[in-house]
This record gives C-alpha cells, sequence and structure tokens, in this order.
C-alpha cells in the first residue's frame, strides 16, 4: 500500500531544511523498499515546527517536527509511515491548538493540497467560485464582493468592491487586472505563503475579478525576493493554460483570460499601485499623482484593478459561499478574516487567520507564546516598517482596521513583528527614516530630504547633541512628511517614529539629559 | 576583468540585441530585458545601455534611469557567492545586526566583493522568511534561523 507523506516545498520550510529532510525521506525509503508517496505541500504556517513532515494514516494527518535529515532514519524505525510514536510526534496537525483555533478561509487550502494539483485544488472546493461568477453578471459579481465588505488587504483597506465597480463602469478597449504581489512590508508573508501554497486561488480570484469588471488581461507582479514563489506561479499559469482555466475558453464558457507573471527588482516603493504600474510599463517605479486612479487610468493608461494576493485569493471563497459567508465573520467595518503573520522575537511565529477581533495580546502571548528570547516582550510592531510600535498597554487593542487607527496604529498588510527588552527604539526610529530615505523614490521633496533630514536629526538625538531641540524638529518633520508626501512611503514615516517616541520616550529622553 | 570571474560571461554586443529583441514581443518589456541581461552576463554592462536604448526606441537616458533606479541591477560583476541578507524589523529583532558584524569580523562586508571575488554581500529589505528569522537569500537560496558560523559554511563552499 502506497503512503502519503507530506513535505513542504514552501521556501520558508526548505530555508530550514526542508528539502534535505525529502532528499532523506526518499533515500530511506528506497533503501527500506517501502511505497512513499511524496506531496511538496505548502506550509501550515506553524513555522517553528518547521520541516514539519505529515503522514496520512487512518486517523488523519499525523505530525512530526520541527525534522532535521539527521531523524529520518529514527522516524522510520519508529513506524513513521503507520504514524509511529517519536518524540517529534504531534499529533493530528489539525488538533494543534495553534492551528483548530484558526478560521482559516483565504489559507484553508494552504498547507493541506498539492499546490501545482488543479484536481487536489477542485477536489478541496477550488474553482467553485469561477463556476459560480460564470454564471453571473458583471453586476452581479461586483455586487456580491461589495456586500461581503472585503477589503484590500495589502495595507489600505479599500473596500474591494468599489474599486471593481468603479472599473466595470469605465468605458475602455481594454482593461487590465494586477496582482499586486511585491510583498515588501517587513514582517509579512502571506502572499509568499499564497503564491507557494494555493497558487491557483491567486489564479481563480483573477480571473473571477476579470469577468466583473470585464478584462480579459491579468499580470501577477512579484518581487524579486521571492524566486521561488515567482516559479511557483509560473508553473500554476502553465498548467492552468493547459487545463482551460486560463486561454481563450476558461472552463469551456467561451469567456477569455491570460495572466503574465513579472518580477519586480527590488523596490520597496513597488507596492505602491501606481509605482507597481509604472514598473510593468518598463519605468522607474516612480508613483503618480492620483487622480487618475488606476481603476480609470492604470495599466498604460487603461482602467486597472489592482489587488493584493491575499484580496484576490479571497474573491473564490466569497462567490463560493456567498457574501454573508464572509461578512458574518469579523467584526464592525472589518469583516471577515484577516491573516496575521506574527514573526520577530517570538516563540511560534507563523501565519494565523482569524475573524477581526483578536486582541494583540492574544495574538502575542497565546499563539506566539511571548518572545522566543525568554526575555520580556517591550514593544510590538503592527502593519510593516511604516506600522506604529505599541508597548504592553496597548496589547489589549482588537485587532480590526477601527481599533488601530483610533490608537494611532494601522493593521497594514497584517504584519506583528515582536521586540523583547533588549529594544532600543531610538534605533528603530532612525531606522524608520533610514529605510524611507533609502526606498523613498524620489518624486516628492518631503519624503525624499524630510527622511535623510529625519535619520540626521534622531542620530544627533541619539548622540546628545541639541537633543530637547532636535526632538521638536523631529515632530515637525514628521508632520510636514505625514501632511506633504505624496504616497504612503513619506506619508506614514511618521508612525514608527512617533509612536516610538510617544510610547518609549526614556529611549530618547536619558540621551536628551546628556546620559550615556 | 570579467575574465577573472568564470561566472561572469563576457560581454557581447550581439548577444545583448538578439535577447532585447527577443522580449520586446511583451508589453512593457524593458524590467525582463535587464532581468535577462543580469541573468546571463551577472550584470547590466554599461555598454549594454546604448543597444538596449536602440531596440527599444528610449534614450539612453531612460534606460540609465531604470537600470540606476532599482536595486537588483548591478553595474558590475559580483563575486562567485551573492549573499542577500535581510536588515529588516522581523530580523533586527532576532539579531540579524549581529550576524552582519560578526560577518564583517571575518571580511564579508556588506555593499562589498571579498577581494578574491568568492562573495559579494548586499542587504535585503524583507525576505517573508519573518518567522524564521535571521534570513538569507544565497544565490537565489532561501536561508532562515541563521548563525555566522552556518553563513561561513555557505559562502565557503566552492
Amino acid at each position: 500500500m502506497t503512503v502519503s507523506l507530506y513535505i513542504p516545498g514552501d521556501s520558508a520550510a526548505c530555508s530550514v531544511g526542508a528539502q534535505d529532510v525529502a532528499h532523506a525521506i526518499a533515500h530511506e525509503a528506497a533503501r527500506r523498499g517501502a511505497n512513499v508517496k511524496v506531496i511538496r505541500n505548502g506550509s501550515r504556517g506553524l513555522y517553528w515546527l518547521e520541516p514539519l513532515i505529515e503522514v496520512e494514516t487512518a486517523q488523519g494527518r499525523l505530525g512530526y517536527g520541527p525534522v532535521e535529515a539527521g531523524d529520518v532514519e529514527s522516524l522510520f524505525d519508529a513506524g513513521l509511515l503507520r504514524g509511529g510514536a517519536h518524540r517529534l510526534s504531534l499529533g493530528r496537525v489539525e488538533d494543534i491548538p495553534y492551528l483548530a483555533r484558526q478560521q482559516r478561509v483565504t489559507f484553508a487550502r494552504c498547507g493541506i493540497i498539492d499546490p501545482l494539483s488543479l484536481a487536489d485544488y477542485e477536489a478541496h472546493g477550488g474553482l467553485s467560485g469561477l463556476r459560480v461568477a460564470l454564471a453571473r453578471d458583471p453586476e452581479g459579481i461586483v455586487d456580491e464582493v461589495t456586500r461581503s465588505g472585503l477589503r484590500g488587504r495589502g495595507g489600505a483597506g479599500f473596500p474591494t468592491g468599489i474599486k471593481w465597480k468603479t472599473v466595470l463602469e469605465a468605458e475602455a478597449p481594454q482593461k487590465y487586472i494586477v496582482c499586486n504581489a511585491d510583498e515588501g512590508d517587513s514582517g509579512t508573508f502571506a502572499d509568499r505563503m499564497l503564491m507557494e501554497g494555493d497558487p491557483f486561488a491567486v489564479i481563480e480570484g483573477m480571473v473571477i475579478a476579470g469577468l466583473a469588471v470585464g478584462a480579459t488581461m491579468g499580470f501577477v507582479y512579484i518581487r524579486s525576493e521571492y524566486p521561488a514563489a515567482f516559479a511557483q506561479i509560473e508553473r500554476a499559469i502553465a498548467i492552468a493554460r493547459r487545463e482551460h482555466l486560463l486561454g481563450t475558453d476558461v472552463l469551456g464558457s467561451g469567456r477569455r483570460f491570460e495572466i503574465e507573471a513579472r518580477l519586480g527588482a527590488g523596490a520597496y516603493i513597488c507596492g505602491e499601485e501606481t509605482s507597481l504600474l509604472e514598473s510593468l510599463e518598463g519605468k522607474r517605479g516612480q508613483i503618480r499623482f492620483k487622480p487618475p486612479l488606476p481603476a480609470v487610468a492604470g495599466l498604460f493608461g487603461r482602467p486597472t484593478v489592482v489587488n493584493n494576493v491575499v484580496t484576490l485569493a479571497t474573491v473564490p471563497f466569497v462567490m463560493a459561499r456567498g457574501a454573508d459567508a464572509y461578512r458574518d465573520l469579523g467584526i464592525d467595518r472589518s469583516r471577515g478574516t484577516q491573516p496575521i503573520q506574527l514573526s520577530g522575537n517570538v516563540r511560534r511565529g507563523g501565519l494565523i487567520e482569524c475573524a477581526f477581533g483578536l486582541t494583540l495580546r492574544e495574538i502575542v502571548e497565546e499563539f506566539g507564546g511571548g518572545a522566543a528570547s525568554g526575555r520580556p516582550v517591550r514593544a510590538v510592531q503592527v502593519g510593516g516598517p511604516l506600522g506604529a510600535y505599541w508597548p504592553q498597554s496597548l496589547l489589549d487593542t482588537s485587532f480590526d482596521y477601527e481599533a488601530f487607527a483610533t490608537r494611532g496604529g494601522m493593521i497594514g498588510h497584517g504584519g506583528v513583528v515582536v521586540f523583547d527588552d533588549t529594544v532600543d527604539l531610538a534605533a528603530q526610529a532612525h531606522f524608520a527614516f533610514q529605510f524611507c530615505a533609502e526606498e523613498s523614490c524620489g518624486k516628492c521633496t518631503p519624503c525624499r530630504i524630510g527622511a535623510v533630514r529625519g535619520a540626521e536629526t534622531v542620530a544627533k538625538i541619539v548622540a546628545g547633541d541639541s537633543a530637547r531641540d532636535n526632538l521638536v524638529l523631529v515632530r515637525d518633520l514628521c508632520e510636514v512628511m505625514r501632511d506633504g508626501s505624496l504616497c504612503a512611503l513619506g506619508g506614514l514615516t511618521h508612525m514608527p517614529v512617533l509612536s516610538s517616541l510617544d510610547h518609549f520616550p526614556e529611549d530618547f529622553e536619558h540621551r536628551a539629559k546628556g546620559a550615556p | 576583468m570579467t575574465a577573472k570571474r568564470p561566472d561572469n560571461i563576457e560581454f557581447d554586443a550581439d548577444a545583448v540585441r538578439e535577447l532585447a529583441l527577443s522580449l520586446t514581443v511583451q508589453a512593457g518589456p524593458l524590467l525582463p530585458i535587464l532581468h535577462a541581461l543580469q541573468a546571463r552576463f551577472g550584470y547590466i554592462d554599461e555598454r549594454a545601455i546604448p543597444i538596449v536604448a536602440d531596440v527599444l526606441n528610449l534614450s539612453r537616458a531612460e534606460v540609465h534611469g531604470v537600470v540606476s533606479f532599482y536595486h537588483d541591477f548591478r553595474r558590475a560583476p559580483a563575486g562567485r557567492h551573492v549573499m542577500k541578507v535581510c536588515r529588516a524589523e522581523a530580523c533586527q529583532a532576532m539579531g540579524c545586526e549581529g550576524l552582519v558584524a560578526a560577518l564583517a569580523k571575518r571580511g564579508y562586508a556588506i555593499g562589498k566583493t571579498t577581494a578574491d571575488g568568492s562573495a559579494t554581500l548586499e542587504s535585503v529589505y524583507c525576505l517573508g522568511n519573518c518567522a524564521l528569522s535571521p534570513a538569507a537569500l544565497i544565490d537565489g537560496r532561501l536561508h532562515g534561523r541563521l548563525t555566522a558560523e552556518r553563513v561561513l559554511q555557505l559562502l565557503e563552499q566552492p
């Protein structure tokens, strides 16, 4: 009898040895004459357990992890293929509390299926959303997405249905769907996981978007820092063409949709939608003035839907199960689920998809288990490099768009980075300016010059050079950048800087008093 | 200079033109062309710029502007190993700066190619491996839970 073994092909799992484990298992199985079928699944997102391998048994999928290549022989000795007990045994993977507590909607298949098997995808609910969409008129699709309350998961949180409606109503001979896979926010990896672990969901979401707005061409713009995700999406596109999920006759409907994957070239700013469009056109990734919105004049001047990977991969669920099924999850104006990416100095880092409304403390302490170093957690940065640094006193904030906004933060793309008590928030504020200076596209003065001046001024404070005056100057500069910058890079750099100043003044003050 | 580094192929104007022409069927072909040139030659040679400009009917300034805008495009050959060390917040929280300092002590400095041409080190801001930090991309492969010992082992492979 053939036994199915799941060994993640996810690049993060491979970064800690999943590839070596796969080789060792193939070797050991051959040596023992065992009949094993290895499936290279995506990651379940339980990264502290990676490489996490699973064996299919009568009791379900039993996990072992973190496995090293050197453990493989003892695993076989312990009866791995029957789910035998071993010191690395994790039991049924879906019963692991970290996973059992989640509500996986967008990530329902990630880590479970063979990412490149369209049959597997379909067996786990894939393509049913597209089939529903093919039977509706464009207005019907847009209406369903609007009613679901789905908001852009790239960071801005703009209602997806409203964006689609604008593109649908625009008259043009050609419209485009652009999938923003330039996941540049540090501390985020949801897009990468989906592209590697469930690429057909991204493709299906793009096809549905095309049907909704009348676009026949799509681009996936993937950052070059994700070579494995780019390769996986290219493989999935080729399969989708062969199986008529893409092409001139989508699932036999006579409708047309084509997708091309494009590689970025190392520019954080290209995650900003207008920079991304410039880059796709082959230009410097400088942002465009808005208006016109990309929904009116986007790629090559045509009406364009630009949506994040997570947003597009969520659309098939909305179509398949209906707007209410999605809308019923979440709280207030934050509907549905949010894939939270927990990382940094934390014991159990990983992907947590839950309905909006968990508290930050539940995420950091209950899921994360506190700092990996065993020291107290001092600061948590939520929302990428432009997100605020928060102290313990704000950890009871509910994880949703509005609760974060009212406390001067943002959830952004859902990254949560944990720091222990060795963190120096003055250094983090300095880094925020440096990062902005490094990545500024240079189009507007507040961002281009302000970031450089900001880094210099924080350095002066740290050096004890007119620290009090310079603190006033930094606040003033933050205000200018916030109000005067053309896009979110310069416009949000105040967030990590001022939150550090406001919540951790002691990291600046002891210098202001002239202490070393 | 390139002859000393076997991994970097000698500049070839005809090959540049042919490569560029082969990609012009795509919409917005400049980035794909530059990626292809770098994959082939290891860097974007100054002499390639007027050729690409001619093929795409752009000015040399426009092509230069794009090459210089993006961090990925190299203007000179790189070392035999290329390591992109993540220095963003999650990796900072797990001590990437200590890793960078330890590597510098062993002669591997960020932004530099070692004198013997064995390795080029660059900073990168996020590789999406934040839950397994510190992370780096070495010769296009992602590595996590890195230590200085492990990095040295990888860089000192032939």
